[in-house]
């Protein structure tokens, strides 16, 4: 009993002293889409999403045996689903290839590079010959049955705080469909996204708290942006949050889209799990074990022909039937809380939901329930029907004979489970931070070698050349620009910039100020990107003209500014030859024009003179001077004018 | 031998390397090389890979190959032997469902992973076949035998034959249907001969196969063996017929006449068509719709005529623009008795070929000439050319095949050297190989583009 006395505290109050005395454990498989032209395994073009469609097909799923000779959990549950998929077809982004009716082409080799960069960057130990797998999904998300995937590299670590998390391994794979709809039988897709390459890193379950878990989210994020290899937008990168709590086990929750959304996730799921070993001791307290577990199942849809409550009442007029299960010993447990407003009965009506396809919510009943449902009489006959006693809770499930079948073993199922403990499931994230059942947690059962593509070597010439061109890891960089005083909260966004590369050469070989390329390149390029400038016009090149006028004091920091800004504007830039510093007198002759300019400008604070004369004289100059180095000249001449 | 398994698949390099440390198949290890360290089962590798690189499996379930000659140390920590076994139950009786017997000749129908080669296995005896398909016992009692294991393009006369004989016992033994397992690749031609071997059959005879082998989730093995297995038990259409996908979705099967229907492409799961003609029946789970009324009924009778004829010495010819006739000359060198034309538009060849068939004439070649447009009739009177060529003995076959003219040549010359005999066997339709008209709906290739037919798949999953 004593083992689970805690009680969880508010998310705002929990301290990491609380979190490791649940045990809490973390780890992150993160899902991230290469920037390529092509998908990974057809010639289809990358990237492009569109809601439209020109054609629909039909398939379903069987569950197959793995290599080991294992049927795999997951498999087996989705096939007790019976679903029908549909999946929408738009022919400008899907192929045969994608619709399973052509065998794969060879993997996209820039795909192959970017995934080989990334995992240098974590310290992986690279894969010498690459072996396409399998890996199988039933739940139709894929046309095929599976992904295509291949582990590039295995065993790396990233540095955080005082210590080492653990990258597992770095797999290349080709993204999912999106889902549409999932209504009772039938479930739809959208293909577009499907086949897009991605990478996914996994994480050792190193993480303590769920703040650690977003940090070293935001750290493998800036990791793989910093390539300039990466997609990035909606859906470009999600995360997998693996949970476990002492004594507990593994659970995912699947395809976190925002980081910040982690820590309320991971907090619930651990509070989830923590709540369910605490019943798991109550039922054990109460002589419920899973080998005494007992449960009854019984039709009551004659018993209830005549109730007044609606969703069983709708059901049955229209011919469907109603299920009872007694669930012996479990008196008051569906009210068990688990997570914020959520109770254990929540865990069952979320099997039946996805398992028995009863998706009309509400799908279940049950006589612990304190909202009207059955009146007493009702609850009365039915217990007296099924035999039931005081100690035992009824669940009514409705629908269809067979889902009601599926459904009532799935009650049983879910209720025996709670004797046992955590079931390994994989949950979906809801947007209030909880999360709902999604399936079965997949096991390396589902592993199969793909028979279409052969095996491929990666050789050392291939490495070294992606080696040549890769920047050093965030982590390193980032103490680097400390020790050479890059103001702080540039640091971490330079790191992770395409530019970082850039911001070397302009620092080491050309000797511009740290403070002053940092700036540039990162705060420069917000300024002009919030005016709603184009800064993708600001590539390299032009970078470099603009910086070598600088380093060769033919413009001021203020020049460098102006002239990013008329590169993002389309240009056009002068020509370098024309570009010098103002000289004395130049700046005598802007600041007299200036001022008469100014004059015919109605100013009603007289302290906003001297900042509009400034002004007029650096856009005229074109940074061709140092602000600075005027700017008691250009107060004298704005009092001068009153 | 034991000691080969021990390091199964492995040669040269990576075989020395697995040797010199002990480490043989499923050994447990973990592996140091210059690129760093791993740790899983050591795999058997496929034979047609490359002899530099040891495969093992991660705990995560992946597979990587790593460079044997960068192997530097191995530290074996134990053995997982991998037993791949399909689940196999006793295929339940029931005496009120009729009796079917599925002939294996080979190709991926029912099938389980080789981990070894990666290729598959397939899966065949009935307690197997239950396992994966429970569904099978819903529609009848099935029986098994599996006559031989050829992919498809190795199928040749001595499997015909085989083929046309025991479905000859079987029908005599009384079973109400037949299916055949058969690769997809050559199965038209499979069904052409059979179409003229086995006739006047009192029950179906399916013929069936998967473009996706049933070790994938997706596959269409299962229900292409539901639909061919319904087609034999309950359907009254006693011909040889091909049972394969109707569209690309999971929906219905079509059922299509043996001798009128040809693999159309190399991977989709809809790959045969009915040329020139319309399918017999379309198929599903729940039941048999037909198409059209002219198809040969069932009977309750176990008689059947079986003519296992062949003549190898038969060939296709596929003519092309400038081609000479030196190809038609190393025929009639080697001995060739038939060749079977594919000529272009009604049926034509060019002139420089004239002399080399006016030799086959002289020979006794039997010339037969089909085209290569698939659809349509040949016509030899429209041009003179093709009443040239019948000037020298070239025979038109009407709307046969090509492929269907060359096995029941095969087939004609067979049963006799007469090639009077042989031109009347050739004309004579036995099974729906010619027909006396083409309809309006038997040319159908839906062109992509065009606005009523994108209406018509938005709408209609196909």
């Amino acid at each position: 009993m004593s083992e689970y006395q805690f009680n969880f505290k508010p998310f705002a109050e929990m301290t990491d002293a609380d979190y490791a005395e649940v045990g809490f454990r973390s780890g992150l498989e993160i899902h991230q889409q290469l920037l390529t032209e092509k998908k990974l395994f057809c010639r289809c073009p990358a990237g492009r999403y569109s809601d439209k469609y020109d054609a629909e097909i039909l398939r379903h799923m069987r569950p197959t045996l793995s290599e080991l000779g294992e049927y795999d959990g997951t498999a087996l549950m989705e096939f007790k689903t019976k679903k029908e998929i549909i999946y929408r077809i738009n022919r400008e982004t899907v192929c045969t290839y994608e619709m399973d009716d052509t065998p794969p082409f060879m993997i996209d080799e820039h795909a192959l590079d970017i995934a080989l960069g990334v995992a240098m960057l974590y310290g992986l130990y690279l894969v010498d010959e690459l072996h396409i797998a399998r890996k199988q999904y039933l739940d139709g998300s894929i046309p095929t049955g599976f992904q295509r995937t291949t582990i590039v590299g295995v065993n790396g670590w990233i540095p955080y705080k005082d210590r080492r998390i653990t990258i597992i391994q770095l797999g290349l794979e080709e993204d999912a469909c999106r889902e549409v709809s999932d209504v009772g039988h039938r479930r739809t897709y959208l293909t577009d996204r499907l086949g897009m390459p991605l990478i996914e890193t996994v994480t050792g379950p190193d993480m303590r708290t769920p703040q650690e878990v977003a940090e070293v989210a935001q750290i493998c994020r800036r990791l793989v942006r910093s390539t300039g290899d990466v997609r990035t937008g909606i859906g470009a990168a999600r995360e997998d949050v693996n949970v476990s709590v002492r004594g507990g086990t593994r659970v995912e929750i699947k395809g976190v889209p925002r980081i910040p959304r982690i820590p309320l996730l991971t907090y619930h799921e651990a509070m989830r799990q923590w709540n369910l070993l605490r019943l798991r001791d109550e039922l054990h307290g109460r002589g419920v074990m899973p080998e005494t577990f007992k449960a009854e199942t019984e039709d009551v849809t004659r018993l209830l022909q005549k109730t007044s409550y609606q969703p069983i009442r709708d059901a049955l007029d229209s011919g469907l039937v109603a299920g009872c299960v007694v669930l012996h010993g479990f008196r008051d447990l569906l009210n068990w809380q688990t997570q914020p407003n959520t109770r254990f009965s929540r865990e069952i009506s979320d099997r039946v939901r996805v398992v028995a396809c009863l998706t009309k919510l509400p799908n279940i009943v049950h006589s612990d329930s304190s909202s009207e449902t059955l009146s007493s009489a009702e609850w009365l006959a039915v217990r007296k029907a099924v035999k039931a006693t005081e100690d035992d809770t009824l669940v009514l499930v409705w629908g269809g004979r067979e889902d009601v079948k599926t459904g009532t073993q799935e009650i049983a199922i879910r209720a025996r489970e709670a004797a046992t403990g955590i079931p390994s499931e994989t949950r979906q994230a809801l947007r209030d931070g909880t999360n709902g059942f999604e399936r079965i947690l997949p096991g390396p059962d589902r592993m199969y070698p793909d028979t279409d593509l052969p095996p491929k070597q990666v050789t050392e010439e291939r490495l070294e050349t992606i080696r040549r061109r890769l920047p050093a890891p965030i982590w390193t960089r980032e103490s680097w620009y400390r020790e050479i005083g890059v103001p702080a909260d540039i640091v971490e966004p330079l790191a992770a910039s395409r530019l970082a590369g850039l911001f070397e050469v302009l620092v080491k070989d050309w000797k511009i100020s740290p403070v002053a390329a940092s700036a540039a390149l990162v705060q420069f390029r917000k300024r002009l990107k919030k005016k709603g400038l184009d800064v993708r016009r600001l590539d390299e090149d032009s970078l470099r003209w603009i910086f070598a006028l600088f380093r060769d004091k033919k413009i001021s920091r203020d020049g460098v500014l102006a002239f990013m800004e008329t590169v993002s504007r389309g240009g056009p830039l002068p020509q370098a030859g024309e570009i010098r510093p103002a000289s004395e007198v130049e700046v005598y002759a802007q600041v007299q024009a200036s001022s008469a300019a100014l004059r015919s400008i109605k100013i009603h604070n007289p302290d906003k003179k001297a900042h509009a004369l400034m002004g007029l004289v650096m856009t005229a100059l074109r940074g061709r001077v140092e602000g600075a180095s005027i700017v008691e000249r250009v107060r004298v001449a704005a009092e001068e004018k009153c | 031998m034991a000691g080969d398994d021990s390091y199964k698949g492995y040669r040269g390099e990576a075989l020395a390397v697995l040797k010199s440390f002990g480490a043989m198949v499923w050994s447990d290890v973990e592996i140091k090389t210059s690129r760093g360290a791993y740790t899983g089962i050591i795999l058997p590798r496929s034979e047609t890979a490359d002899p530099h690189h040891v495969v093992i499996k991660l705990r995560s379930g992946y597979n990587i190959g790593l460079l044997a000659r960068s192997i530097e140390a191995v530290a074996i920590t134990g053995r997982k032997e991998a037993h791949y076994k399909i689940p196999e139950k006793e295929f339940p009786f029931d005496p009120g469902k009729p009796k079917v017997k599925l002939l294996g000749t080979g190709g991926t129908i029912a099938s389980r992973l080789d981990y070894r080669t990666g290729a598959v296995i397939p899966a065949f005896s009935p307690g197997e076949l239950y396992g994966s398909v429970p569904e099978l016992a819903d529609i009848c009692n099935l029986e098994t035998e599996k006559l031989f294991g050829v992919f498809s393009e190795n199928m040749g006369p001595e499997q015909y034959i085989a083929t046309a004989k025991a479905i000859g016992r079987e029908i005599e033994k009384g079973v109400q249907g037949v299916v055949i397992g058969h690769g997809t690749d050559t199965m038209h031609h499979t069904s052409a001969i059979l179409s003229f071997m086995v006739q006047d059959s009192p029950v179906p005879i399916v013929m069936v196969g998967s473009q996706r082998s049933s070790d994938r989730p997706s596959s269409d093995a299962a229900l292409n063996l539901m639909h061919s297995v319904k087609t034999a038990a309950e359907s009254d259409i006693a011909e040889v017929m091909i049972c394969m996908f109707g569209p690309t979705s999971d929906t219905y099967g079509l059922l299509h006449r043996g001798t009128r229907v040809r693999k159309m492409h190399s991977s989709y799961r809809s790959t045969f068509r009915t040329i020139g003609d319309i399918p017999i029946a379309m198929v599903s789970r729940d039941k048999i719709t037909p198409l059209r009324q002219d198809y040969k009924r069932r009977r309750a009778d176990r008689s059947v005529k079986i003519d296992t004829s062949f003549e190898e010495r038969v060939s296709i010819v596929y003519y092309y623009p400038n081609m000479k006739p030196d190809i038609i000359d190393s025929l009639i060198d080697n001995g060739y008795r038939g060749i079977v034309i594919a000529g272009t538009g009604l049926g034509h060849v060019n002139k420089p070929l004239y002399p080399a068939l006016a030799r086959c004439r002289e020979k006794g070649i039997a010339v037969y000439m089909t085209v290569q447009t698939l659809w349509g009739y040949v016509q030899m009177y429209v041009y003179d050319t093709g009443r040239d060529m019948m000037e020298l003995g070239v025979i038109p076959a009407a709307n046969m095949l090509p492929e269907v003219a060359y096995v029941k040549l095969a087939w004609a010359l067979g049963r006799t050297t007469d090639l009077e005999e042989v031109r009347k066997i050739m004309l004579t339709p036995i099974a729906g190989e010619i027909t006396e008209r083409e309809p309006s709906n038997g040319y159908l290739i839906f062109q992509g583009g065009i606005p009523e037919v994108e209406e018509f798949i938005s709408t209609i999953k196909k």
